[in-house]
């Protein structure tokens, strides 16, 4: 591939990354630790939110996560024309 | 049928299933040996994964812990999957595209340099002996506890097991093993778990189970059990009682030592397209996710129906399993205040661990030779391992269920075990023998060396098992904590830093694990000690220090790849044609 391409692709590609990973982070690390004990004063059923994003709430987010950037990146090489046969 | 029975049946019907497998499967060149000849549907490589990750300690042990820790136990939870976004987004693609066997074939190709190679072999080979270890102990407990021979016996037939699909079918036949072993496990985990949620919480899905109302009344099921555990002196189930910068240093070494760990890296090795690595590591995140969520469920439900049935009662009114469970050393009361009924409460309730006199007290009790401690009401001993072996005889589930926990247990510790013993092998084979000492080796020796170095691998693990040194407990931190600070950072800096050289790479691997294996081995080995939170580093415990070691690693590179000459301008253009897609069939032929 050329190199201006090549270097338009990767940088849409770090974009996507970074975004995903922004959410990743915010998920686990912000809602499940850092925040959870004042997300805890909120009520989803019977459970405190800080603590359902820590045992069930961020792996869900992960799981949706990854085939988010599995569809992005597929569109992502088919425009710049580097998938795969 | 009685239990035993059933679990003849059942665990002979898996072991058979294996078997069959590995012949239909079996490997001839080293591609389909190392990689399963690349050619694995994403959908499959998913399950072998998740089976390949989920070990006898996520199967019998995790929700256990998590039962005895509450809050604090979603370290494993998050840990040990998140690590799964970060090798789908930063590592699975680029790994495959750039389509060798083993990790530290990249390593060794993408810093030309043997002895980047050489360390990354050592630390592969180190990792993996450290996890296959306890994954043979686990086979002997299970076996030992369900069909009653002796632990050793147990750890000889699974070595048999492991040993005839390893050899014969390298990774294609590991591979399609896995995704038997994956059924069996998942089905084994989701049925009683699902029957017991129906009895607690009146609900099949135990996943919005155990944040519902209790059957038996009172309010959430949650809130009961906050209630039960301050009236008992522990902390609230729900929050916990870690600081939290332990907790996130765990969480965080846990989820990139996930990711850097080899026998997970490799899988990503054997599907045909960088298109299907990328979906593979959603699908093995998602086959994971459904034992991951259903977990904490079963942990709350265990705690829960653990307090409500022995706290205070007689011990002559204990339901069965209460029995059957002391006769295994895995529970054991000692009637302190002489009224025949259990207290459970915060505390110790004898120092070590059971040591039975062989004489019964006079309600039927076994008695105890062990020193109680005084300065508490407990009375109870109970190993965490039992909260997912007992559940089902607790919930009073039928006989083949019972069974099934035990084929279950089986298959995440034998499929762990065989990929794990499938890296030792080829680092032996292809990274030593074949890249470093003699490169014109023969494919077919080379399949060779590799059936023997797995034979040879096998039987260092059979005696660790046999023979566990004390530390197999501690040593997991060190095998997270290595991945962490040694294979993490190079790999990311290799992909996304065109500028990174040798001289960084080797100095930065060098600097995380030498920093993280210090601490750990202070800690853990030369002054156990002094390992309390007032001595850690910023109140960092060793299981989350290789979060810092990973950290130190980043800097190093970066550091003395500055000052240092940049790599030369094939390896740049190496890198740059790891970044797209285009062109992964020609990269992985030989």
């Amino acid at each position: 591939m050329e190199k201006g391409k090549l270097k338009e692709y990767w940088a849409t590609n770090l974009k996507y990354l970074i975004g995903l990973l922004v959410v990743w982070f915010v998920v686990s690390y912000g809602f499940g630790i850092f925040l959870a004990e004042p997300l805890n004063a909120i009520r989803l059923g019977g459970f405190k939110l800080g603590f359902w994003f820590a045992q069930q709430g961020s792996i869900y987010i992960f799981v949706v996560l990854i085939f988010i950037y599995v569809t992005l990146m597929n569109s992502l090489d088919k425009k710049y024309d580097v998938h795969e046969d | 049928m009685d239990v035993q029975a059933w679990t003849y049946l059942i665990v002979g019907i898996t072991f058979a299933l294996y078997i069959g497998i590995a012949i239909w499967s079996r490997a001839g060149s080293t591609k389909e040996f190392y990689v399963a000849g690349a050619g694995v549907p994403p959908l499959a490589n998913g399950m072998a994964t998740a089976a390949d990750w989920m070990s006898a300690a996520s199967f019998i042990s995790m929700a256990g812990l998590i039962s005895f820790m509450g809050y604090d136990g979603s370290i494993y939870l998050m840990g040990w999957t998140g690590g799964y976004v970060l090798l789908a987004l930063l590592l699975a693609p680029y790994l495959r595209k750039f389509g060798k066997f083993t990790v530290p074939d990249f390593v060794g190709d993408r810093y030309y340099s043997n002895a980047a190679r050489t360390v990354a072999v050592i630390c592969a080979i180190f990792v993996s002996f450290t996890y296959v270890a306890g994954q043979m102990r686990g086979v002997g407990v299970v076996f030992s506890r369900f069909l009653e021979v002796p632990i050793n016996t147990g750890i000889l037939i699974g070595m048999g097991i492991v040993f005839f699909y390893a050899v014969l079918g390298g990774m294609k036949g590991i591979t399609y093993t896995q995704v038997a072993q994956y059924c069996v496990l998942i089905f084994a985990y989701m049925v009683p778990a699902i029957f017991i949620s129906m009895q607690i919480a009146g609900t099949p899905v135990p996943q919005i189970g155990f944040g519902s109302e209790a059957v038996d009344g009172g309010g959430y099921l949650l809130d009961k059990l906050d209630g039960l555990h301050q009236e008992l002196g522990f902390a609230a189930y729900t929050n916990g009682s870690k600081p939290m910068i332990d907790v996130f240093f765990i969480t965080f070494a846990l989820m990139v030592g996930t990711a850097g760990l080899p026998h997970v890296i490799v899988r990503f090795f054997t599907v045909p397209k960088v298109r299907d690595a990328r979906v593979s590591a959603g699908w093995a995140l998602l086959f994971i996710a459904l034992l991951y969520t259903t977990a904490p469920a079963v942990a709350t439900f265990a705690r829960y129906n653990l307090i409500q049935t022995v706290s205070n009662t007689q011990y002559a009114e204990l339901p069965n399993w209460f029995k059957t469970w002391e006769g295994t050393g895995l529970i054991a009361w000692m009637d302190k205040n002489s009224d025949g009924a259990v207290q459970y409460v915060k505390g110790d309730a004898f120092q070590g661990k059971p040591e039975f006199t062989g004489q019964t007290g006079e309600l039927g009790q076994r008695m105890l030779a062990n020193e109680p401690v005084a300065d508490n009401a407990n009375e109870l001993y109970i190993d965490r391992d039992i909260m997912v072996l007992a559940n089902p005889e607790i919930a009073k589930l039928p006989a083949w269920v019972i069974a099934l926990v035990a084929a279950g247990g089986l298959a995440a510790a034998l499929s762990t075990a065989a990929g794990l013993l499938l890296v030792i092998s080829s680092s032996v084979a292809h990274d030593l023998i074949k890249k470093q000492f003699n490169p014109d080796i023969s494919e077919k020796s080379e399949v060779l060396i590799a059936r023997i170095s797995v034979a040879v691998a096998i039987m260092i693990a059979g005696y660790f098992g046999i023979n566990p040194p004390g530390f197999v407990a501690q040593v997991v931190a060190f095998a997270f904590g290595l991945a962490a600070s040694s294979f993490f950072p190079v790999i990311i800096l290799g992909i996304f830093y065109k500028r990174m050289n040798k001289e960084g790479a080797i100095a930065g691997m060098l600097a995380g694990i030498v920093f993280t294996a210090a601490y750990i081995i202070y800690f853990k080995f030369v002054n156990p000690a002094a390992n309390t939170p007032d001595n850690w580093l910023f109140g960092i415990s060793p299981e989350g220090i290789g979060t810092l070691g990973m950290l130190i690693n980043f800097a190093v590179s970066l550091i003395v790849s500055k000052i240092t000459p940049a790599p030369p301008e094939d390896i740049q253009e190496l890198v740059d044609s790891l970044r797209y897609p285009k062109g992964a069939g020609e990269a992985s032929s030989h």
